[in-house]
């Protein structure tokens, strides 16, 4: 229980990346897909952040303060936010194109669709 | 001359981002040009790489910017990555200068030029993949990879590659969360992202019986994730509509290398920063071993239900994945051999399969269906012998490259205590199935076209266009096929020296 407590923000990243998961997963609509997606890419960066951070420590910069907190991970989650960002951007172009064709966002009746359109 | 050699992994990962700036500005022939160049002049360097690693029988290290290892960024190169880089430059322009006429019909001319561009940057990213040894480096070229990809899907603009698209690009995104969260708690646990270092610090770790789960949790994510990028088995489900439906010398690229790129990475990672004991006292391997044993039988059996011969070549595709999947899952060195063995015969041989299914589609008025493709080979004859070596390679006929490596699986499945009797009986199993399906198709095109098949007697859509190209591009492959069928030793032992300098 006391584990729990302590390490609460990664306990919490890891619910948001199940929950961003099986939203990516199992919700049909394209665009709860895409902000699942974003769920849990957030969940890494939350988990990477707070990993990161030690409780005490100063910024890393000489001369101010004792210890330092490693500014690796600070980077890491700017790269996978700008990674993330792209990502994203590339979904959403694919979705408009769809919903253009298709008029609906979801995927089993875009399947339907595409199914019929071939036949 | 040999610090100018030194610096040619750096060379061919920025020439080809170059080369995509370059592309964007270009139109239609200057483009193509452009990247006819860029990869060439990789490709030269590459091969410079695998022969210069070779005779100096040890891998090189080259610091990225200026802090050393630990805290730096930095590349390492050793046979198989120059390999990995030499096929990655020269397969896809192979493909692109074989399947030109398709590209033409499948692209808007006036974007033919984007096409470069993604050429060029998943070049970019397939080399970056093989040389970097940062694993965070590693997950951002992985995502370079999947968006590249993706581009080389969609630019074919018609719904059903959209669909594909956003399919692969789910299974994708969900591969790459967890590659990342794997990657990320591999650098809690150890502090390095260096992948030598990490392995250091991993070994002392499960020595010491510290943190077993977290490190069997992280290593399990990167392996299903990388698993689900690349199409094995319980996450397949992607590849026929993908490579059933892009135009063809995307398929030819997606199956052959993209696909590839991530396993090769797997494989890096397996020896480099997990390393194989730590992995095979977590039984994450046996896990490997089932789907792909799984995947080996459920791709083939689908692919023999389908009745179009791109999707039964991208089903097909799931099944040779699952060939490698095994290979990984048996753990010992030459079950790895054969993996990797089987892993560049299939960027071989695939590319040559969808370019003749192309090429027999298009002496067919297009059609793709079995029905239609009766008697093509008559009239498409490259296209019908380019079909039947790939089709016979990968059955395992001997004298072409995929006897090679169900021989080498064999005999790794043979030294490997517990699976040797599940692997044979597997091996034999698939190999039926795979006869099944290829001969079949193999004696569908050969057989005399009937009247009722509607083009008989008749040369539609063949023209003497894009023809030369398409030759000798089939001609390459083939004559690779057969000489790695023929002679594989030294490029056996060439696996070997490259595994020994991977870990």
């Amino acid at each position: 229980m006391g584990k729990i407590l302590v390490n609460y923000e990664e306990i919490a990243a890891m619910v948001l990346f199940a929950i961003g998961f099986t939203t990516l997963v199992f919700n049909r609509n394209l665009v709860k897909k895409i902000i699942g997606m974003n769920i849990m890419d957030t969940a890494i960066y939350l988990f990477l952040a707070s990993m990161g951070f030690i409780e005490g420590s100063g910024a890393p910069i000489i001369g101010q303060a004792e210890s330092y907190v490693n500014p690796i991970p600070s980077g890491l989650v700017l790269t996978g936010i700008v990674v993330s960002v792209s990502v994203s951007a590339i979904m959403l172009a694919l979705t408009v194109r769809l919903y253009k064709r298709y008029h609906t966002l979801n995927l089993d009746d875009i399947y339907m669709y595409a199914q019929r359109e071939h036949e | 001359m040999n610090g100018l050699i030194l610096d040619f992994p750096l060379f061919s990962i920025v020439l080809p981002l170059v080369g995509a700036v370059l592309c964007a500005a270009f139109r239609g022939r200057a483009a193509k040009a452009i990247y006819y160049t860029v990869s060439a002049l990789t490709a030269c360097a590459a091969l410079c790489l695998v022969v210069f690693t070779l005779s100096e029988g040890e891998y090189f290290t080259r610091p990225m910017g200026h802090f050393p290892a630990p805290y730096g960024n930095e590349i390492r190169i050793g046979v198989l990555e120059a390999l990995f880089a030499l096929l990655s430059a020269a397969v896809p322009a192979l493909c692109v200068f074989g399947a030109k006429k398709r590209l033409e019909r499948d692209i808007d001319a006036k974007k033919i030029n984007f096409y470069f561009v993604m050429l060029c940057l998943m070049q970019t990213a397939l080399t970056a993949l093989a040389y970097t040894n940062d694993l965070f480096t590693a997950y951002v070229f992985i995502e370079i990879c999947t968006l590249t990809s993706c581009g080389l899907l969609m630019i074919r603009q018609i719904g059903r590659t959209t669909i594909a698209a956003i399919r692969y690009m789910i299974f994708n995104l969900l591969g790459s969360g967890f590659v990342l969260m794997g990657i990320c708690m591999l650098y809690d646990l150890t502090g390095y992202l260096s992948m030598s270092y990490i392995k250091d610090a991993v070994a002392s770790l499960s020595s010491g019986g510290e943190y077993t789960v977290p490190l069997t949790v992280a290593s399990g994510l990167i392996i299903i994730g990388i698993g689900m990028k690349s199409g094995m088995f319980p996450f397949h489900f992607w590849m026929p509509d993908t490579y059933g439906y892009a135009t063809t010398p995307s398929a030819c690229i997606l199956s052959g290398l993209v696909t590839k790129g991530y396993i090769f990475l797997l494989i890096k990672i397996i020896y480099r920063v997990i390393g194989t004991e730590v992995l095979a006292s977590s039984g994450i391997l046996r896990v490997v071993f089932i789907f792909g044993l799984a995947g080996m039988i459920f791709g083939s059996v689908s692919a023999i239900k389908e009745h179009n011969v791109n999707r039964m070549i991208a089903f097909s595709s799931a099944a040779q994945i699952g060939y490698i999947y095994m290979g990984i899952g048996i753990g010992t060195d030459a079950a790895m051999t054969a993996a990797l063995f089987h892993m560049f015969t299939h960027a071989l041989t695939k590319p040559l399969l969808f370019m003749a299914s192309a090429g027999l589609s298009d002496a067919s008025a297009g059609g793709a269906h079995f029905s239609e493709l009766q008697g093509s080979a008559h009239r498409n004859k490259v296209a019908g012998v380019a079909f039947a070596v790939g089709a016979l390679s990968m059955v395992g006929m001997p004298m072409f490259a995929g006897f090679i490596s169900k021989l080498l699986f064999a005999f790794a499945a043979v030294g490997a205590s517990g699976k040797t009797v599940v692997t044979l009986v597997v091996l034999a199993v698939s190999t039926l199935l795979n006869a099944i399906y290829f001969l079949r198709t193999a004696i569908r095109i050969y057989e005399p076209a009937t009247l009722s098949s509607g083009n008989a007697g008749e040369r539609i859509g063949i023209t003497a266009y894009g023809q030369k190209g398409f030759t000798f591009a089939c001609a390459v492959l083939i004559l690779l096929n057969i000489v790695l069928g023929i002679h594989a030793t030294p490029f056996t032992e060439m696996i070997n020296t490259g595994l020994s300098m991977l870990g």
